[in-house]
């Protein structure tokens, strides 16, 4: 009987090696133990199941592997007959024109320029409030309520894009419209608070996308550091309060320290989401034909909101290759960013 | 060399425990009224949308209609109407690309925590899954613009749009399923493989059992998640103001693409579909949450 087993089970689980605390197959000591006939009969060598069932897992893990490349694979093969077109620097330019495909005009300087410097200010914006409600919610609030009250956060992220674009155009933009106009009367002097390409009473600025930009990506900023901060080892903590730290002094010795690193992955997480971020970009900002001018008050259009508003009149693979080139470069833009997110915290053994 | 009497009210030996000095209670007090603040101005925004959507919304979904008509021959300044028409197409899309998501993401996490270990293809797997979070919905949508409707020549249609969310459902069900099989108990499997059963079984029979409720509950929120989004209804599906059955074929209504249509209509009629429309689609993901709190009280494993 225990013979059997154990014949068995190297055979049937081929991989538990794979897990800890299952012991290891090892031929060496299966190969001395000669299969009875009951054994041969009712146990394959390998069950079949097994072996489909392994596939199958494996197959998946390839699948998002492949899925990853072929994303960017089938987006380069679209977009390169429209570069080859293209009788400008599809880097260096300005200019997007792809209505007449004999004489196709597309840069994508601009769209690089409004998308980086609205998630720039969204970031500065969420950052350090993300931060506050991070160690709001895993120091400060009663311990009772801070599950709730973290949930709180995480419905923000569960309102749909356009409805906070939607908001922030008909209701946020003209409560910020007083901001705005006393901003580029003060500061004018400043190239950032500069009076802008669109008007300001309309709200369609980088400023008002910024604004709402901050408030999506503050759930997964938070839920991010709130993560890393609640790892605290308690002894660091105790130690601190030990010493006759302040909360706040425990927080600024033990906590900080600890989590900056998962702080500064999670807001890099959040800069991928503001890059990407779609609609409501293209329900906030006012398309302008006049060129992005380092001003908070201009208007303009994103990648993304570039690509969405010519979608639905995506009809020739020509034109349509000049938005998928430029889909192309956020693809690698939020690739990059959200890979450095990922190593900053893979250094990190204690975070796990 | 003082006097006596002033030397009884001196303690012998100075306190160990001195208070705190006024600059560090001031800085304490100061860091503590940030933080709680930092709290409050979160709970602003998300207080203020709400509002405007129930404010906006309420009084057009009242009205039995708005559940039951959809707004084919109406025109854009014709009050009235209803939106079956994209509740259907929301529901059904974001049904089928669940239907074809949860298996995806079910065997990348068994393979991810029962085959994988350490191996390289496990730590690409799990790099990819990463990205494949980041990744906008935009670029979902263009990949599958490029693959599906210029490479194999499909229209536009409810499916494709499905097809999109899968690449946004897929990593949401990845991480949740693995988190939920990783808190499995180790000995559980251990029992199980004692007693001869193969590794596929204990897997079926023992463990994603074990786990079920976690991932059910992870599948309602990443569903939630992704019938609000509206890029790739724009760039894979045309509006229809009228029903479609058919997900593979003719334009199809969703809320969101409805929402992004009717913006384009001034009237008090547009206003109206836009903010009913909002609260209805805040709705549903409000039902897909409740849904997932309930799985989750409903199916946890029993424990004494």
């Amino acid at each position: 009987m225990n013979d059997r087993i154990v014949a068995k089970r190297p055979a049937g689980t081929g991989d538990a090696g794979a897990r800890e605390g299952v012991p290891a197959a090892r031929p060496a000591t299966e190969a001395p133990i000669p299969p009875t006939t009951e054994a041969d009969q009712n146990a394959p060598h390998v069950r079949p199941g097994d072996r489909i069932f392994r596939g199958l897992a494996t197959g998946s893990g390839i699948f998002i592997v492949v899925l990853i490349g072929a994303i960017g694979l089938f987006l380069l093969l679209q977009a390169i007959p429209s570069l080859a077109l293209d009788q400008v620097s599809f880097l260096t330019s300005r200019e997007w024109s792809t209505g007449d495909v004999n004489n196709m005009r597309f840069g994508i300087l601009d769209l690089l320029l409004v998308t980086v410097v609205s998630s720039a200010f969204a970031l500065l914006i969420a950052m350090p409030i993300a931060l506050g409600i991070a160690l709001f919610l895993t120091q400060y609030a009663p311990r009772k309520l801070s599950r709730p009250f973290a949930y709180v956060i995480d419905l923000l992220s569960a309102v749909p894009s356009i409805i906070y674009g939607l908001w922030g155009l008909l209701v946020l933009a003209p409560v910020l419209t007083p901001v705005g106009e006393w901003l580029t009367d003060v500061l004018g002097w400043f190239p950032l608070f500069a009076e802008g390409n669109v008007s300001i009473e309309l709200g369609g600025t980088i400023f008002t996308a910024g604004v709402v930009l901050a408030v999506m990506i503050l759930p997964i900023i938070t839920a991010v550091s709130r993560e890393v901060f609640d790892r605290t080892p308690p002894a660091h903590i105790e130690g601190a309060i030990a010493l006759g730290a302040t909360k706040w002094e425990v927080v600024r010795t033990t906590v900080l320290p600890f989590g900056k690193a998962g702080y500064v992955s999670a807001s890099m997480l959040g800069l991928g989401r503001a890059l990407g971020e779609t609609i409501a970009l293209m329900i906030i900002l006012s398309a302008t034909n006049a060129a992005f001018g380092w001003s908070l008050f201009d208007g303009g259009a994103t990648f993304a909101s570039k690509i969405a508003l010519a979608a639905p009149e995506f009809n020739d693979p020509r034109s349509a290759g000049a938005y998928i080139a430029a889909g192309l470069v956020l693809f690698v833009l939020t690739f990059v960013v959200n890979a450095i997110a990922r190593s900053i915290v893979a250094g990190h053994k204690e975070y796990e | 060399m003082t006097t006596e009497t002033a030397d009884l009210n001196r303690l012998a030996t100075p306190p160990t425990f001195q208070s705190v000095s006024t600059g560090r209670k001031i800085k304490n007090g100061i860091a503590t009224g940030l933080v709680w603040l930092a709290f409050a101005v979160a709970i602003v925004p998300l207080v203020w949308v709400l509002y405007t959507v129930v404010q906006r919304g309420l009084p057009v979904v009242l009205d039995p209609d708005w559940w039951q008509k959809s707004l084919s021959g109406l025109l854009s300044r014709q009050q009235g109407g209803g939106v079956y028409h994209a509740i259907y197409g929301t529901l059904v899309q974001g049904i089928v690309c669940g239907l074809l998501s949860v298996p995806i993401g079910l065997f990348v996490a068994i393979y991810l925590v029962e085959y994988g270990g350490r191996s390289k293809l496990s730590r690409a797997t799990t790099f990819m899954v990463d990205i494949l979070t980041g990744v906008p919905s935009i670029v979902a949508a263009l990949f599958v613009y490029t693959l599906w409707i210029t490479t194999f020549g499909f229209g536009r249609s409810g499916f494709a749009v499905s097809l999109a969310l899968v690449l946004l459902m897929v990593p949401v069900i990845v991480r949740t399923t693995e988190e939920m099989l990783k808190i499995v108990p180790d000995e559980l499997r251990e029992a199980s493989y004692a007693l001869g059963i193969p590794k596929w079984k204990t897997i079926v029979k023992i463990v994603i059992p074990t786990a079920l409720s976690g991932i059910l509950t992870g599948v309602m929120l990443a569903l939630a998640r992704v019938m609000g989004e509206t890029a790739p209804v724009l760039v894979l599906a045309a509006y229809a103001p009228f029903i479609n059955y058919n997900l593979f074929d003719g334009p199809m209504a969703s809320l969101p693409l409805l929402m992004a249509t009717e913006r384009n209509n001034p009237t008090q009629a547009g206003f109206e579909r836009i903010w009913g429309a909002a609260i209805t689609l805040v709705l549903i993901i409000t039902l897909f949450n409740l849904l997932a709190t309930v799985i989750s009280r409903w199916l946890a494993p029993k424990t004494k």
